[in-house]
């Protein structure tokens, strides 16, 4: 394998990588607040319909953005309602948001469209185009990291600089301020949260919208960046990479990153078995490399690598003591 | 009151008789749904132009999951549909046990042989059609390097990739052919922005004609090829539209002439296999004001020749299927 092909795969694992860490980040956020979100894959899938839809009918990939974020948002808020509010069971909830997102999406698009569930493939202001970063061009020339500079971090969709930068600032927020501590408190022992006087719902209901915000951002990310336009069923699982992938992580940001471009890197290189091939010196089935992910996933579970513990409260409503 | 009753009780003998003397035909869509722009919609076209000729109706389905198949058929049957006709080789089993249920029904199966006494199997030489295309790319390509995206990988797609290879190679006999499968599940056949990625892919390789033959999925190839300026073809219904000028051909695959003989013959459905090439216009390439532009005429005669020799049997396409192995590639 050359150099240039490496670039080529790290610039595809950006691509695919990026996806799957909204979406992990996403779950971290609800995770961390005690509350499993199964329907990162449902949220996404609106979110990519919205996105489509909007962009499409206003020829403004900013409006179909924040339309993006609404629909998100949406299933958002009745997860939380079912879950928060009603005190439902929170995988149940997360289950039947992903069925309404598969039928409902196709539905709206095709009662607007008449397209078959699919959005109009969109034109150039309904889509973020790549950007090329200052210098990209003129650093080329610099031998080792120009290369890598122009072809693998330049020349991406703003939402993959905003995805990397969300990482540093999940972070900062969990770690270093007053509403993370109280977060990550109430993902782990609610009824102290409580006694301070701190509300758990509204925490809960905060975590589950900064959920909806970044999973909407995803999936405009693939409806308006890495495609044009919105098809049924687009999200093909990605919502359940980014859950493996957080466990994964074992809920924490910058392992969440490395999580997400790692299993970004395997679905990367299932799309060259010539190259695995020449590494490896036999051929692969590429079904393998699709495994992998969720092999690994299973391995630290069963703590082959470290222990993976989740949020000690995660799953349970919250109900005051009468 | 008992007026009523017997008014009622004749308009339902009346409905009941008038069912059975014109039954519906009936249609099922397979997973990629009715609006894949490809496969599923050559199907509509062809149930939709039996009813603007006709003037008739008829029942339709959408299958919504793999569990669906047998209860659908089954369904449809038992409301008198006939003929029932199927898209897809995935409803070869199901159909094998259904059939036998319902001796008074015709079935008709679009890409799968079931061998029943009540069943018509429609087949197509996809691989011929593919090597049309395929020489067209083989002589559309500047690099030299040309590349195959299939959906789910099943022994159909690989005839397709098969065919393409052969023809790729009878137009230029040192030329690379990239073959890719999108996965092995049914999200294979939609999954755009994995199809996107495997474009890129292939460009890096140094592909520049790509041949998608992957449903849903080619929506996301033929995007990223008409993006990053290389050639595309399209595949089953004709796709040059989607992207004008950047799509080279499309493999037609007459999915609308099969759905629309099964419902013309109706309840006097010939049984049997009924093979679709090139010979009788089951296959071909397609050409419209949308690529007139990419077609040079060398590459349109060419291609016609080839066309002729194959009706005349004088070129013989391997059909992967048939021994599933490949002389032109390796899978």
């Amino acid at each position: 394998m050359d150099y240039a092909t490496l670039l080529q795969l790290l610039d595809s694992t950006l691509r695919l990588g990026t996806p799957l860490l909204l979406a992990c980040l996403a779950g971290l956020y609800s995770e961390r607040a005690g509350i499993f979100d199964i329907g990162l894959e449902g949220k996404m899938l609106m979110a990519a319909m919205s996105a489509g839809a909007v962009a499409a009918l206003t020829g403004s990939v900013w409006l179909g953005l924040l339309a993006a974020i609404a629909g998100s948002l949406i299933f958002a808020v009745l997860h939380g309602v079912a879950s928060i509010t009603f005190r439902g069971n929170q995988l149940i909830s997360g289950v039947a948001l992903n069925f309404l997102a598969s039928g409902i999406t196709v539905l709206i698009a095709q009662a607007l469209f008449g397209q078959g569930g699919r959005t109009p493939p969109l034109t150039d202001g309904g889509r973020f185009n790549p950007i090329t970063l200052p210098f990209a061009e003129s650093l080329q020339g610099v031998p080792v990291l120009g290369p890598l500079y122009y072809e693998v971090i330049s020349g991406h969709s703003i939402l993959v600089y905003a995805a990397l930068a969300f990482v540093p600032m999940t972070w900062w927020l969990l770690y270093r301020t007053r509403f993370g501590l109280r977060l990550r408190a109430v993902g782990e022992n609610p009824a102290s949260v409580d006694t301070a006087g701190v509300s758990v719902k509204g925490l809960r209901f905060a975590a589950v919208l900064i959920t909806g915000i970044l999973c909407g951002i995803a999936g405009a990310y693939m409806a308006t960046a890495l495609q044009a336009g919105f098809g049924r069923e687009m999200t093909a699982g990605r919502g359940y990479i980014a859950l493996a992938a957080l466990i994964f992580a074992k809920w924490r940001p910058w392992q969440a990153l490395g999580a997400t471009m790692l299993f970004g890197f395997f679905q990367a290189l299932a799309l060259r078995p010539d190259v695995v091939e020449s590494v490896v010196g036999r051929k692969v089935p590429v079904s393998m490399l699709d495994a992998l992910p969720y092999v690994l996933t299973v391995l630290v579970l069963a703590g082959f690598v470290g222990k993976a513990i989740p949020p000690r409260a995660g799953g349970e409503p919250y109900v005051k003591e009468r | 009151m008992t007026l009523m009753k017997h008014l009622a009780g004749a308009a339902a003998t009346l409905a009941l008789t008038a069912g059975v003397a014109t039954a519906e035909p009936a249609i099922i869509f397979d997973l990629g749904g009715k609006f894949d722009k490809s496969f599923n919609e050559a199907a509509f076209g062809g149930a939709e132009r039996w009813k603007a000729e006709t003037g008739g109706t008829y029942k339709e389905l959408e299958m919504q999951d793999e569990a669906q198949r047998e209860q659908a058929l089954r369904r449809l049957a038992e409301a008198g549909a006939n003929p029932v006709v199927m898209t897809g080789f995935a409803f070869g089993d199901v159909l094998n046990k259904v059939a036998p249920d319902f001796p008074n029904t015709k079935f008709a199966i679009v890409d799968m042989v079931v061998e029943q006494p009540n069943v018509k199997s429609v087949v197509f030489n996809e691989h011929e059609g593919s090597y049309l295309v395929g020489m067209m790319a083989g002589m559309a390509s500047k690099t030299g390097t040309v590349g195959f995206i299939g959906g789910m990988d099943i022994p159909l797609i690989r005839k397709f990739g098969c065919g393409y290879a052969q023809g790729v190679l009878a137009a230029k006999a040192d030329a690379k052919v990239v073959l890719n499968m999108t996965g092995t599940t049914p999200a294979a056949w939609n999954d755009p922005v994995k199809g996107a990625e495997l474009a890129k892919a292939q460009k890096a390789q140094g592909a520049d004609v790509i041949y998608a033959a992957a449903g849903g999925t080619g929506v996301g190839v033929l995007q990223t090829a008409a993006d990053e300026g290389i050639l595309s073809i399209g595949v089953d219904s004709n796709q040059n539209y989607m992207h004008p000028g950047k799509v080279l051909t499309s493999m037609l695959k007459r999915v609308d002439n099969a759905v629309y003989e099964a419902f013309k013959e109706g309840e006097n459905l010939t049984p049997g296999i009924n093979v679709m090439g090139l010979a009788n216009d089951g296959v071909g390439y397609a050409m419209d004001e949308n690529n007139a532009a990419l077609v040079t005429p060398e590459m349109q005669a060419a291609v016609d020749a080839a066309a002729a020799k194959i009706k005349s049997g004088e070129i013989v396409v391997h059909d992967y299927m048939s021994d599933n192995t490949c002389p032109a590639a390796q899978f």
